[in-house]
């Protein structure tokens, strides 16, 4: 099943170096799928570029597009029940025009992906070995020998100690961090020019992901590679993305450079999503600004904008129109009408404290009217509150 | 770390559950290995302990063994005055009613076929308390306490419904039987960070109102510090400080809990000081733990004599102890970076456990 000859290239890419466009620009890209429950429109009008060696990073809740993203850059995702439109420029070339074999011609050498979960991304009944050297010999063309030794820098260069043992392993035989070294291995052995790595700490330890994403970094430095990060932890990108896309259901709705979005945050999303994190600087029993509610079903969105159900700057308009995307800023685009840190918006937060909209005081916690909010929550504790010392 | 020893127990009427030189394996015969080996700890009426660590450190196992869902090969456990460990089938059923579990996948923890209040009134209908009708009122009750509306949800399965409002629900089954201790293992690992926020918040209020003790396992330090107001950290199978949290956040003592802080990633790009990553290597095999203090393969200061000597546990400051020959200096205040420079701060006391100055709390 496997061809071991090498596959005769369709299609030139110029050397990263001179390319005078972006590595990857991707204009109003939209991917939705047609279920039972009606069209599930997974990426609305996503657009961003990315330059070579430069660090995306893609933040979003669970169900907020971003895993599709990455496959629909790729066009990775099946053709079934799939409604795609947009255009993905990578390298010169227009992606979403290629046909599936010209498409792999890009797979691997040009761009390849990290996968969230290392135990169902590798085949658990092939060795390391074979699994690393299989792309090396079809794209590549090498030898067994020489793709051997290739396997087994990259093994080094991913820090693997005694390399040569681990090709003869079967992924079960390996620790979670080092499975995702593998996958890691794999991803960079054809030498990519963009790795999109989708939620590659997400399971492991601390201390763990603080190994692989330092790797990630010096690989990616070394190679001067684009990448996305895309992860569920503004931790995860505060540190590590030159720029941050924040996403809601399906759209990008905050879109700066990092430092820029942590300091003049303007989406209420972005905000409240920082605001609900426990930080290791607070004070124990801080209580946190959680965000009501959840995520709105991709299937039925509500009209205007899609956080207005949640939102403690939300007005009536939020509810019927959809905010365009506003600049604040170079390379700031965000989609609010209320937006943080304005006069807009600092309005629009006052008028439902005093309306007592929950969102907002939940936000804010104003504690005096925060008894009305839910019935889970009884008048919030002043920060280190005494715990209850009564023996039941 | 590997600190064995008891300088950490506290003496007091208050303490409502004391675990002593607990020791819990898994296998048989020469293959057993020791998930966790010989820790203690108590937790107070009304506190929250939190357990830290990696995976594969015996937080969960630490845990299940409290409540003897896994009993443990030795040690006592010692829960309201009651010594749980030697007690018989059926009174151990009755004593561990108050003792109650939340788990980590919020919706593999709740049976699938059964509709939300059938299974929130379950553990009434097993004890037989009350009638149909008072279990059912109840039920709603509870539910309503947790944010489920339970006239809306509760003929509902659990597939119907996010991981969130699931988490919601077993909170609620867990309450019914009105415990005094909340065992919770990783109950907001599963969930997106917005809907954490809710959780904790939530168990923090159920903990007030119904007057709970929490023992609170976790890996996200984050979490632990937000929710505890005693944090034990674990390294494969042993404690290695206890503290509490903004002392432990603070002025960690343990070079291990230095670098689990030092490892997590701040959502603040101005937060100073992402180097590289500060522990390399991973956790050693439980079933050959090295020689001495069992960090001692990863840790950055280690000696001859941490191979030689397990440390014990002993006092730094009044609530503040750890398991380690050379912790790092207190005053300073500097954490991950400060290095070995002083490692004999405690002076005299080094060699054996001191006579913990069994602190008031």
């Amino acid at each position: 099943m496997i061809r071991k000859q090498r596959r005769t290239s369709h299609l030139a890419f110029p050397d990263a170096a001179e390319l005078k466009e972006p590595l990857l620009d991707v204009q109003d890209l939209y991917t939705a799928f047609h279920t039972a429950r009606g069209l599930v429109r997974a990426n609305d009008g996503i657009s961003f570029t990315l330059d070579r060696g430069r660090t995306l990073g893609i933040v979003g809740e669970s169900g907020s597009g971003k895993t599709v993203l990455t496959r629909s850059i790729m066009g990775l995702l099946p053709n079934i029940n799939l409604e795609r439109s947009g255009s993905v420029r990578f390298a010169g070339h227009e992606l979403m025009s290629l046909t599936p074999d010209q498409l792999r011609d890009v797979w691997g050498t040009q761009m390849a992906v990290i996968f969230q979960d290392p135990m169902t991304a590798l085949n658990p009944v092939v060795r390391v070995d074979r699994q690393l050297t299989e792309s090396l010999r079809i794209r590549l063309g090498l030898d067994r020998g020489a793709a051997h030794e290739t396997a087994v820098t990259l093994l080094t260069s991913v820090g693997i100690p005694a390399p040569e043992q681990r090709m003869r392993n079967y992924p079960h035989e390996l620790s979670g961090g080092m499975r995702q070294r593998v996958m890691i291995a794999i991803a960079l052995a054809c030498g990519p020019k963009l790795v999109l790595a989708d939620e590659p700490t997400t399971g492991l330890d601390v201390t763990l992901q603080a190994q692989i994403l330092d790797l990630l970094a010096t690989l990616q430095r070394e190679r001067s590679m684009g990448m996305i990060l895309v992860t569920h932890d503004l931790g995860v990108v505060a540190n590590r993305a030159d720029d941050i896309a924040v996403m809601y259901a399906g759209r990008i709705v905050e879109q700066a450079p990092t430092k820029e979005l942590f300091s003049h945050t303007r989406m209420p999303y972005t905000e409240a999503l920082l605001r609900s994190i426990p930080r290791l600087t607070d004070a124990s029993h801080t209580r946190l600004r959680a965000i009501p509610g959840r995520p709105p079903d991709l299937a039925a969105l509500p009209p205007g904008c899609p956080f207005a159900p949640r939102c403690p700057y939300v007005q009536d308009r939020c509810r019927a129109e959809e905010p365009p995307s506003r600049t604040a800023g170079a390379g700031h685009l965000f989609s609010c009408w209320f937006p943080v840190g304005s006069t807009e918006g600092d309005g629009a937060l006052a008028r439902n404290v005093a309306a007592g909209v929950p969102a907002a005081i939940a936000f804010t916690g104003t504690a005096a009217a925060a008894a009305v909010t839910t019935t889970a929550a009884p008048a919030p504790v002043p920060p280190g509150g005494a715990p209850t010392g009564g023996d039941a | 770390m590997a600190g064995s020893g008891t300088a950490q127990l506290r003496a007091g009427e208050d303490i409502l559950l004391r675990a002593e030189h607990l020791v819990v394996g898994f296998g048989k015969g020469q293959r057993r290995i020791q998930a966790v080996s010989d820790v203690s700890f108590d937790v107070a009426a009304g506190e929250t302990l939190g357990v830290v660590g990696e995976s594969g450190c015996g937080k969960s196992t630490t845990g299940r063994a409290v409540a003897l869902v896994h009993p443990p090969d030795a040690g006592s456990v010692r829960f309201a005055g009651i010594e749980l460990t030697s007690l018989g089938a059926r009174e151990l059923r009755q004593a561990r009613t108050k003792v109650q579990m939340v788990f980590q996948d919020p919706i593999s923890s709740l049976n699938p076929r059964r509709r939300v209040l059938d299974s929130v009134m379950e553990p009434l209908a097993i004890w037989g308390v009350g009638t149909s009708d008072e279990r059912r009122a109840k039920a709603c009750a509870t539910l309503e306490s947790v944010g489920i509306n339970p006239t809306d949800a509760g003929g509902r399965r659990p597939i119907e419904f996010s991981g969130g409002q699931c988490q919601r629900i077993s909170i609620a089954r867990a309450l019914m039987l009105e415990p005094t201790l909340l065992i919770c293992d990783e109950p907001v690992s599963a969930l997106d960070v917005s809907v954490q926020a809710q959780i904790l918040n939530l168990l923090d209020d159920l903990k007030r109102d119904h007057g709970l003790t929490m023992v609170f396992i976790a890996h996200d330090l984050a979490v632990v510090k937000n929710v505890s107001d005693r944090v034990a950290v674990m390294y494969l199978g042993k404690l290695c400080e206890v503290a509490p949290p903004d002392t432990l956040y603070r002025h960690p003592a343990h070079p291990y809990t230095a670098a689990l802080l030092a490892s997590i990633p701040e959502p603040d790009p101005s937060a100073a000081g992402d180097g590289s990553a500060p522990l390399s290597g991973e956790l050693p095999s439980p079933s050959n733990p090295p020689s001495g203090c069992r960090f001692r393969t990863r840790c950055p200061h280690a000696q001859d004599r941490c191979a030689q000597e397990e440390p014990q546990m002993r006092a730094l400051g009044p609530e503040h102890f750890v398991a380690c020959h050379f912790p790092l200096s207190q005053p300073a205040g500097a954490v991950a970076a400060t290095p070995m420079a002083d490692s004999s701060p405690g002076g005299g006391r080094r060699t054996t456990a001191p006579p913990s100055p069994r602190a008031s709390l």
